[in-house]
């Protein structure tokens, strides 16, 4: 029985390993988005540009 | 007689069909979609023509623009990925207005970050709608070398852009923003905002009491078990010994919102929920402890941790669901309140959301100066008593500064906005307490009522619950009974059924255009049992009057003068008489004057002319001949001679007919009107044979006899323009102005009703009865779970866990049932429902 005292320690550093691991990913900021990412995997990459972006209209200050 | 005048041709590109009021009475230009083709861009109708483009049409240039800046770059895919998925354009202002933001202490307060090689914006666009949206901002680089990474934030409407500081200036990528559809959105508010995010602290919190909860039933279970005698002694006194020290965190971080809150509530010796909660948590793990530390039992401590997880999970879900719809009011609260641009083009209204830095306004007699600006000609003498509550209006001249809601009272100014428009602060000004009507609103006044004692009486039953069975020996029941009422009971369900009920009723009838100025209004409106309606503006549209001159023909010189004068004025006739203005230029007006209800009076181009009823040319010294036509006329006299008036022959809002019908059988219904008698007959075959009519009413007449109705005990709506009426919208229990585009903000009415509107009166009506029957039913339920629940708790049956489950539930049950019962009512009413795509407030022409 005395093994269960290891095995506490190991699952209270388990645990403790998961709680780290969620205060790093809350500050990270992985939760301040849970909307965009469902939206965002529906569209794809478009082919590359084929005409450069200078060619904007109306932008005077555009080079 | 002269024949039918016929305006000059519309100034603003963006004012739809408005301007083109012919002779031949028109109806609001709303072209039904079926008929006319909608734009391949944003989905509007194509009213115009003309704007086509690779076989699709548009609805406008601006659209037009941004379709062939996409398929230039690659980027056509956004037309595949949802349908019309744009957002309308208008094209009118240029990149300079956002000039502004490269000042270096503006950019400061915007920019994330920033260093010489990289810097990062976030920008609120409320116009991102669909996944189309997301795409295509996220694709910003291709249509900009200096813009790299770009990530929308689709629930916050945010859009966070990288970008090299050397090849993109701030104002350059906000231009671009603007060009394709997605306008920035810069309140006061967004440059002071603060960086702090207080939800992920409450991320935490839930992270820490969950693991602590999990743990310690992980300990506690082999004693629930029975399996003390198998792991023996010593390990139960070490379960004991972790799980007292795993709650340590749990009850110093997790629950330290509700110490604090407890505290502060009393030092201030009120009662709020959090107190009971509070006594709970310490009761609890003040006797765990004890029991640890004595050696003789376990504790509670898995109910402890476990209560505040879903405490606070139900903080959270409370906050995520306030936060949505605080924000749906934000961007979908939509002040109906219109301003008069100018543009290269000529003049255009547009919705006060529209506006921008650097736009030049004209605000003519008695109309609000929506943003902070610099007054450029005519001579400012501004009421600031919105703002200040001083009355006596203060003299400006060009150049000075003007404050947003001061309320101009001399003639026509020009204005050039200097900050952007804050509809928060004009809907604050709205909700001054000046304002406010000296009537307690029932549902808040029940609700306070209800918190205060609820809490006293919770803390009553714990107390005898615990007292109790201590005396019939049972004291760890009485502590569970104990902990278990101080849980269980939430007056927040009570507390939460009226502001939940009653703004979602207000946010729906907001996106058709029935602003209120708060929640409150709803119940008012639910009250009303008689109905006092104005008639020029409000049952009969101004822009579409025929008009007619009778005299002798005015030559072009005093056309343009009268023209002049009426621009100077908001009034519905003056407004059409405007229109009239022959295009040889506007002769300077000057000593200009309005006498509210009667008419104006100024000099122009050196002539005095004053135009108004029969009674005001009089009282100015004015022959009037007797034989000149007493119908609705505006007179109009050259210095000191009468010349002539103009015949306005109004013609019904649609559906008016059908409205008066309906509310003549529910409600007390009553004319009143500043006008002659003319249209006597014509209303009373509209009103009914018990008609109640009253012409030719002074403004203090009005108010009088809004008064004499309320003496009678009847709960009064006054229905208006908010131009002649501001004393009677005031006096009524509910006053409602009906805005056409331009209105004048009129801080004495409680409702601003855009005119389409006024037809659909009576459901609005319905629907608000349906609201506060809601919130009665939802106090119900809460007053229900409430009193089943202490019963139950003080029993001693229930753990306070599952209190702790029962109690988020509890609230989010009202909620939802608020919500739901409030959108189905409005959905079965024809007033939307919530879930509807967003319609931006920049696509909503007034």
């Amino acid at each position: 029985m005395e093994v269960l005292v290891l095995l506490i320690a190991a699952s209270l550093a388990l645990a403790g390993g998961f709680l780290m691991v969620f205060f790093w990913a809350t500050q990270n900021g992985q939760f301040d988005d849970t909307t965009t990412p469902a939206m965002r995997i529906l569209t794809e990459d478009p082919p590359a540009p084929t005409i450069p972006a200078s060619s904007l209209p109306q932008t005077p200050n555009n080079s | 007689m002269r024949s039918v005048l016929q305006p000059h041709p519309p100034t603003g590109s963006h004012a739809g069909g408005r301007g083109i009021a012919s002779a031949v009475p028109t109806e609001r230009p709303e072209v039904p979609q079926a008929m006319a083709q909608s734009c391949h861009h944003c989905g509007d109708p194509c009213t115009s023509g003309g704007f086509e483009l690779e076989g699709h049409s548009f609805c406008c240039l601006g659209c037009q623009t941004v379709f062939g800046l996409l398929q230039e770059s690659g980027l056509s895919n956004f037309y595949t990925i949802a349908n019309r998925p744009g957002t309308r354009v208008d094209a009118v202002a240029g990149p300079e207005r956002w000039t502004y933001l490269n000042e270096p202490s503006v950019a400061a307060k915007l920019l994330d970050y920033s260093d010489d090689k990289i810097a990062r914006v976030t920008f609120q666009a409320p116009a991102i709608h669909c996944v189309a949206c997301v795409w295509l901002l996220e694709n910003l680089f291709r249509l900009h070398p200096g813009i790299g990474r770009s990530r929308v934030n689709f629930a916050r409407r945010e859009v966070s852009i990288t970008f090299t500081p050397q090849r993109a200036k701030l104002s350059e990528i906000a231009d671009l923003l603007s060009r394709i559809g997605y306008e920035p959105s810069l309140t006061l508010a967004e440059l002071d905002r603060e960086a702090a995010r207080p939800r992920s602290r409450l991320g935490l919190q839930i992270g820490v009491a969950g693991f602590a909860f999990g743990n310690i039933m992980l300990f506690s279970l082999p004693l629930y078990l029975g399996l003390d005698s198998a792991t023996g002694p010593v390990f139960r006194s070490l379960f004991g010994w972790l799980s007292l020290a795993l709650a340590l965190p749990v009850v110093t971080f997790s629950a330290s919102d509700y110490w604090r809150s407890a505290c502060t509530s009393l030092r201030q010796r009120t009662l709020t929920l959090d107190v009971p909660i509070a006594a709970g948590l310490a009761a609890l793990y003040a006797q765990s402890a004890w029991e640890i530390l004595a050696g003789h039992g376990e504790g509670y401590l898995d109910s402890l941790a476990g209560l505040v997880f879903f405490l606070l999970c139900g903080r959270a879900f409370q906050r995520i669901t306030h936060e949505r719809l605080v924000f749906d009011r934000d961007y979908r609260g939509f002040f109906p309140l219109g301003v008069v641009r100018h543009t290269d083009s000529g003049e255009e209204t547009v919705s006060i959301s529209q506006l921008v830095v650097g736009n030049r306004l004209r605000v003519r007699h008695g109309e609000l100066v929506p943003a902070d600006a610099r007054l450029l000609s005519g001579e400012g003498l501004i009421d600031y008593s919105f703002v200040t509550g001083e009355s006596e209006p203060v003299s400006r001249q060009p150049g000075d500064h003007l404050y947003a809601g001061g309320r101009q009272v001399g003639g026509a100014v020009e204005l050039e906005t200097v900050k952007p428009v804050s509809q928060s602060y004009l809907t604050s000004l709205w909700n001054d307490e000046a304002f406010r009507k000296g009537r307690d609103d029932t549902f808040n006044t029940l609700t306070n009522h209800y918190s205060r004692r609820f809490t006293r009486l919770v803390l009553v039953v714990a107390v005898a619950a615990i007292l109790g069975w201590s005396v019939v020996g049972n004291a760890a029941r009485g502590l569970k009974a104990f902990a278990s009422v101080l849980i269980v009971a939430c007056p927040c369900a009570l507390a939460l059924a009226a502001p939940f009920t009653l703004g979602t009723a207000q946010r729906l009838l907001g996106r058709r255009g029935v602003c209120l100025r708060n929640g409150q209004v709803v119940e008012s409106i639910a009250k009303v049992d008689a109905i006092a309606l104005d008639k020029t503006g409000t049952l009969t549209a101004a822009h579409t009057t025929e008009i007619r001159f009778h005299g002798a023909d005015l030559s072009l010189d005093e056309l343009a003068a009268v023209a002049a004068l009426c621009r100077q004025s908001a009034h519905p006739y003056s407004r059409r008489i405007a229109q009239l203005a022959p295009p040889i230029g506007s002769p300077s007006v000057a000593e200009f004057s309005e006498t509210t209800g009667a008419g104006l009076s100024a000099m122009v181009g050196g002539r005095r002319v004053i135009v108004g009823s029969a009674a005001w040319l009089a009282r100015n010294g004015i022959e009037v001949p007797p034989e000149s036509p007493t119908m609705a006329a505006v007179l109009v006299a050259f210095d000191s001679m009468f010349r002539g008036a103009f015949a306005l022959d109004n013609t019904l809002r649609p559906e008016v007919d059908r409205l008066l019908v309906q509310l003549g059988q529910r409600f007390e219904l009553a004319l009143i009107s500043g006008d002659n008698e003319r249209e006597r007959s014509r209303f009373a075959g509209l009103f009914g044979e018990n008609a109640n009519l009253h012409f030719n009413l002074s403004p203090k007449d009005k108010l009088g006899f809004i008064r004499n109705l309320q003496a009678r005990n009847r709960t009064v709506m006054m229905v208006g323009d908010g131009l002649n009426d501001a004393g009677a919208l005031r006096q009524g229990d509910v006053g409602v102005a009906v805005v056409e585009g331009v209105g004048k903000f009129s801080p004495a009415s409680d409702v601003i009703l855009d005119s389409p509107m006024v037809s659909r009166l009576g459901d609005i009506i319905d629907f608000c009865r349906r609201a506060t029957t809601i919130v009665r039913v939802s106090f119900g339920i809460s007053a229900a779970y409430n009193a089943v629940g202490i019963g139950i708790a003080a029993a001693g049956i229930l753990s306070p866990l599952i209190c702790a489950i029962l109690m988020p539930l509890s609230s989010a049950t009202v909620i939802l049932f608020a919500v739901g019962a409030t959108t189905l009512a409005g959905r079965r009413l024809g007033l939307g429902s919530v879930s509807e795509p967003i319609e931006p407030s920049t696509q909503r022409n007034p």
